[in-house]
């Protein structure tokens, strides 16, 4: 352990450990903007500026590492001038238009602006005049906000192994975009949103779609038929005072409501078709000597990242659609026909902790539309949800609590964790092993796909029989399990794992890059807190218990891979170039 | 594989150098010399061949002022605006080949014959203000001179 002062204070760290997390260890803020807990240390915004005691010179606590008896000092008359003069000079190529920016109130920018009492802008204002880039339908950049921190850049490269984005240019001209000004749709981007939720002011943000939504709702002869996706629960309630992970699914169903929509269902239920199509795909692999190791598909920026990345192993991901696609379909045909609201009223639309699913809606033509209909209208993310919710003036808080609708509202517990990394794996084993055994689970809970770390591997045992899974969140952490994979296949040896899980967002979906702002490691775990808790309170934790799913294969589709199951809830993929031009 | 748009020789120092740390300029400096610029197609290949994504190459190609992303006129004519020649007035010649060939700095004549840039120092500052053609040093020179000096080139 490392032994220091800073301000004055004692403090303990690890070897390794940066004047930054010394300080943030004895209660002292420093300020920042490139640095983010989720990536390396940075020193672009020179905000974290330090001195040790004795000397004039100027650190940067966030790469600065800590030594022993260092005397650091973090706050004097200097380092705030210091701070100020670089709050100034990055305002002055930013507009302080910010009534009309989506990031208000949560801009980290605005917020040291405020605490720094920056009234006025000394320097000349220059704003970039780049236009926005909407080519993705899913997130927009906006140049003239950027305040070139480069948090975006790293999150793109680093922790999702995308590289859509690159500092483009030098000096005041530089951009984060593309190669060859070419618009994000045309770029490697998956649309995971990771830059959005990084980005510290209003750069990046998803593409707004509530006034569609409001627009369906105000039409009389629309039926509004609304999801809400496992990691929402657990996260939308930040955006009203809740603590992360506190579960709102039942507030949210009242609120969802309140704000006019006709019927209210719940991913979750798709969640626990999923795992019938899925694990059943994965029984009938194993049994029939299918292509192996099957990967989950239900992650669409994973999926996005496969078709250009790793086109040689499309055959190896599920050919089950994702949850929302899933119940999307089941919407617009089974509940359909059950209600008798002609599906073409019907208007579909899911609520997810995630912008890649605004795409996902349209990105595999005819199955897509399998109710003949499109069968998901419109994504809104949780963000976006949360602004209807508080402009109908909603006390998200303190609503009374409502059930989904039935049948497709039902979910058990193996539904509800899908929101969170490892999830699929563990509601999988749930169900293979009783499609394998005939029995259940003496313990559902499986451990040893639980946690952050980058890449869980493990064999689970199913009667006698060793399944090997991985687990892998984070899309850069993918690389080193795709390329083994990749030379097993081509070298035409057999895989040494059988199923493998793959989300996007670090954490999985509760992490999605439409979740409420301000999510790092520890907001990471309270949010899977409440959604293993969620699980926990299941009276059925295991997907084939669900009495609804039971009913929908005796009623309706007969059984897991069936045709009409295949009709409906099963995709396809193809390989896509990883620049379009 | 699509047969590849480099030189053999071009291709045998990628080869040579693919798995070299700090590879990526000097690969790059070779291509703009073989096509007097860094194409789109060159930078393609660049990236399937060694590996490295795009959106990198395209960052240092950004990032430096001496890669040239645009194919340059047969003639490319770089006018010294460093502190000397700015002084002596760089300015002014660019100004005037501009008149002369319907060009702004950055540009290409339609028939592809010259192109104009303006560059910081070509380290002659005693000759200010200074402008090179295709390589051919011109010092001192004047307003007046410029048409003369194209036409050599006609």
């Amino acid at each position: 352990m490392i032994h220091l002062t800073v301000q004055g204070i004692e403090v303990e760290v690890p070897e390794g450990a940066t004047v930054l997390e010394a300080a943030r260890k004895a209660g002292i803020k420093i300020p920042t903007l490139c640095y983010h807990p989720d990536l390396k240390p940075f020193g672009s915004c020179g905000l974290c500026v330090c001195k040790q005691e004795g000397s004039k010179k100027i650190l940067r606590a966030c790469s600065t590492p800590a030594a022993e008896g260092m005397k650091i000092i973090t706050h004097d008359h200097d380092l705030y001038e210091v701070r100020r003069t670089i709050l100034e000079l990055t305002m002055s190529t930013h507009p302080s238009s910010c009534l009309l920016c989506t990031k208000n109130n949560k801009c980290e920018l605005q917020k040291l602006a405020i605490e720094y009492g920056v009234r006025e802008q000394p320097f000349e204002v220059r704003l970039a005049e780049d236009k926005k880039d909407r080519s993705t339908g899913a997130i927009v950049l906006d140049p003239e906000k950027c305040i070139k921190c480069g948090r975006c850049v790293q999150v793109c490269q680093g922790l999702q192994g995308v590289y859509a984005l690159e500092f483009i240019g030098r000096g005041d001209k530089t951009t984060m975009s593309p190669a060859a000004h070419l618009p994000l749709n045309d770029s490697p981007c998956i649309k995971c949103g990771q830059c959005v939720t990084h980005c510290p002011v209003g750069a990046i943000y998803e593409q707004d779609h509530t006034s569609e939504l409001m627009k369906a709702i105000a039409d009389p002869e629309k039926v509004v038929a609304v999801q809400i996706a496992p990691a929402v629960r657990v996260a939308i309630g930040e955006e009203f005072g809740l603590k992360p992970g506190e579960i709102s699914t039942k507030k949210l169903y009242t609120a969802l409501r309140r704000i006019g929509c006709d019927y209210v269902f719940d991913t979750n239920f798709g969640a626990d078709l999923t795992i019938m199509e899925e694990g059943y795909e994965l029984l009938d692999r194993i049994k029939n000597g299918g292509m192996m190791p099957q990967i989950t598909s239900c992650c669409p920026g994973w999926v996005d990242y496969a078709e250009k990345y790793y086109p040689d192993l499309l055959e190896n991901l599920s050919s089950a659609k994702s949850p929302m696609m899933m119940q999307g379909a089941i919407t617009k045909t089974y509940w359909s026909e059950k209600s008798g609201i002609d599906k073409k009223k019907i208007y579909s639309v899911a609520i997810m902790p995630c912008t890649a699913k605004k795409t996902e809606i349209s990105r595999d033509g005819e199955h897509a539309s399998s109710s003949g209909e499109k069968d998901v209208d419109l994504v809104l993310t949780t963000r976006e949800i949360a602004r209807v919710i508080a402009s109908r003036g909603i006390d998200f808080a303190n609503l009374p609590e409502t059930d989904a609708d039935d049948p497709i509202g039902e979910y058990t517990g193996a539904g509800t964790i899908f929101g969170v990394t490892g999830g699929v794996m563990e509601a999988a084993i749930r169900t293979a092993y009783f499609g394998l055994t005939g029995k259940e689970l003496a313990d559902p809970e499986i451990k040893l796909v639980r946690g952050l770390d980058n890449v869980k591997r493990g064999e689970v045992d199913v009667d006698g029989r060793k399944v090997r899974v991985a687990i892998v969140h984070g899309m850069g952490s993918a690389k080193e399990l795709l390329e083994k994979i990749r030379a097993d296949k081509a070298a035409g040896r057999e895989s040494d794992l059988d199923f493998i899980e793959i989300m996007a967002c670090r954490g999985g979906c509760i992490a999605g890059g439409g979740q409420p702002y301000g999510t790092d490691d520890e907001v990471r775990e309270e949010r899977t807190a409440g959604l293993y808790t969620d699980d926990e309170k299941s009276v059925k934790r295991c997907s084939h218990q669900n009495p609804s799913i039971k009913k929908i294969y005796s009623d309706y589709l007969g059984a897991p891979l069936s045709e009409k199951s295949h009709h409906l809830l099963h995709t396809e993929y193809k390989e896509v170039p990883v620049y379009k031009q | 594989m699509a047969q590849s748009i480099f030189s053999d020789e071009l291709n045998a120092y990628l080869a040579e150098w693919k798995d070299k740390p700090g590879n990526l300029i000097m690969i790059l400096h070779r291509v703009q010399e073989e096509f007097g610029y860094v194409s789109r197609e060159a930078a393609d290949e660049v990236s399937r061949q060694l590996g490295i994504p795009l959106a990198t190459i395209w960052g240092v190609l950004t990032f430096y002022h001496f890669f040239k992303l645009n194919k340059p006129g047969k003639y490319n004519i770089q006018v010294c605006l460093g502190t000397a020649c700015y002084l002596k007035g760089g300015d002014i010649i660019i100004d005037e080949l501009g008149k002369e060939l319907g060009l702004t700095v950055g540009g290409l004549t339609e028939d592809g014959k010259f192109s104009l840039e303006a560059v910081r120092c070509v380290g002659c500052c005693g000759l200010a203000p200074v402008m090179t053609i295709s390589g051919e040093v011109f010092g001192k020179v004047t307003k007046n001179q410029i048409a003369g000096i194209l036409d050599k080139f006609a």
